[in-house]
């Protein structure tokens, strides 16, 4: 178990199709998979790599190419290394295998993706249970075409009489109004 | 007969099952029915209270104002401004605000930031428990038009569309004295009899009513829930 980073990845390349491979820093790698390959993968990182421990999983809305992007990060705590596993799904009804049988937190994670961006993880436990939202009956939120501002404004009451003020432009008139004269 | 009231359309989608009926067994083997929308909960629309004469009023009022007590209920990032004010550096104490970890026990309610629609859930339900009379501090602006929260999918803008505020206390967070300042100004509220919160909510019941279903969309709890 004597191996360093890149000997687990030159390793890992005779397994699985890995694609842009990218060493963020010494311990941080980030490696794209393919969808089918990302439970063996995961259970062959945490059995026999030592990668136990699994630090999270994220979702990237990647709305123009029509895919998710899922991130899952494994950590080596003897070695104190994180591997970053990226897989593209489809956006369109979004599906994935679940990964809670690997750890138990997992399933955590995926109940919150599937109400915040609705990718289902058939056979997760609770999954479809409301989690942070109850009784949410729109798109779900954090999809990129889900317009939050249209939303708020048609259901809480927006209180009248609020402005905002560009920033960069508020301050240049107000400290140096003659600039541009 | 209330509890046809308490049915809308989305109970049936959101159904708890924690209000519905069924048989428990009492600690001596008895068997009891047990039906939570009958007996768990009030079965009468709040009521408004009448003032007694004036002199009396003035007296009750004096002493209303003198011990504040207010619910231990923190939402959003308020919360973390009411453990200085009870501890000795602003200590509230001495202004006879002290807190409470019930809402039976106590008279005054802090929103304490912004409210999501989860937590909105929860303080209808404390404030609808809480005695006459009773009194709300919205603190921070995002209980006076959403703050930085303005657009966000899932917190409130106007917690007044809600339940009845007295007091808001402007800021993003506002500081101990400036909690400070708004006892005392509900003090003098309360003193001039103006702190009448409780039978606003009242009277304007359904308007308040139709606000909260509009926003909670699993209200799968009864309407008179305290």
């Amino acid at each position: 178990m004597n191996t360093t980073i890149e000997e687990t990845l030159t390793s890992l390349e005779s397994r699985f199709e890995l694609k842009d491979i990218k060493q963020q820093r010494g311990d941080l790698v980030f490696v794209t998979v393919k969808k089918e390959q990302l439970i063996s993968l995961l259970t062959h990182m945490r059995d026999n790599e030592n990668f136990t421990h699994f630090v999270m999983l994220s979702v990237v809305d990647w709305i123009e190419d029509g895919v998710f992007q899922l991130s899952y990060i494994l950590n080596n705590p003897e070695k104190h290394v994180d591997i970053v596993f990226r897989c593209m799904i489809e956006r369109e009804n979004a599906s994935m295998e679940s990964a809670h049988h690997l750890w138990k937190q997992v399933a955590t994670y995926q109940r919150e993706l599937y109400e915040m961006y609705g990718i289902d993880f058939p056979g997760s436990p609770r999954v479809h249970e409301s989690f942070i939202l109850e009784g949410w009956d729109d798109i779900p939120p954090m999809r990129r075409e889900f317009d939050t501002k249209k939303y708020s404004e048609d259901t809480y009451f927006p209180r009248p009489g609020r402005e905002s003020k560009d920033p960069k432009e508020h301050m240049k008139n107000k400290l140096y109004p003659d600039a541009d004269k | 007969m209330e509890s046809q009231n308490n049915n809308n359309n989305n109970q049936e989608k959101f159904r708890d099952p924690n209000l519905d009926k069924r048989t428990v067994i009492s600690p001596d083997g008895q068997q009891i029915e047990v039906d939570p929308l009958q007996d768990y909960f009030e079965q009468a629309r709040p009521q408004v209270h009448k003032p007694a004469s004036k002199v009396i009023e003035k007296f009750l009022n004096w002493a209303r104002a003198e011990s504040l007590w207010v619910l231990g209920f923190g939402t959003g990032c308020g919360s973390i401004e009411i453990p200085p004010l009870t501890t000795p550096r602003f200590d509230a104490y001495r202004f006879g605000v002290a807190m409470r970890p019930t809402p039976r026990q106590s008279s005054v309610f802090i929103i304490s930031g912004y409210l999501s629609v989860k937590t909105l859930k929860r303080a209808i339900r404390s404030y609808e428990q809480m005695q006459n009379p009773k009194y709300v501090i919205g603190l921070g602006s995002c209980t006076i038009n959403g703050g930085m929260y303005w657009d966000s999918y899932n917190t409130i803008n106007r917690l007044d569309y809600y339940m009845p505020v007295d007091n808001y206390v402007a800021g993003c967070m506002p500081r101990p004295e400036a909690i400070l300042a708004a006892f005392e100004s509900l003090k003098k509220r309360i003193k001039e009899g103006r702190a009448d919160g409780a039978n606003k909510y009242a009277e304007h019941f359904d308007w308040y009513k139709a606000n909260q279903k509009k926003v909670i969309k699993d209200w799968n709890m009864p309407d008179y829930n305290w």
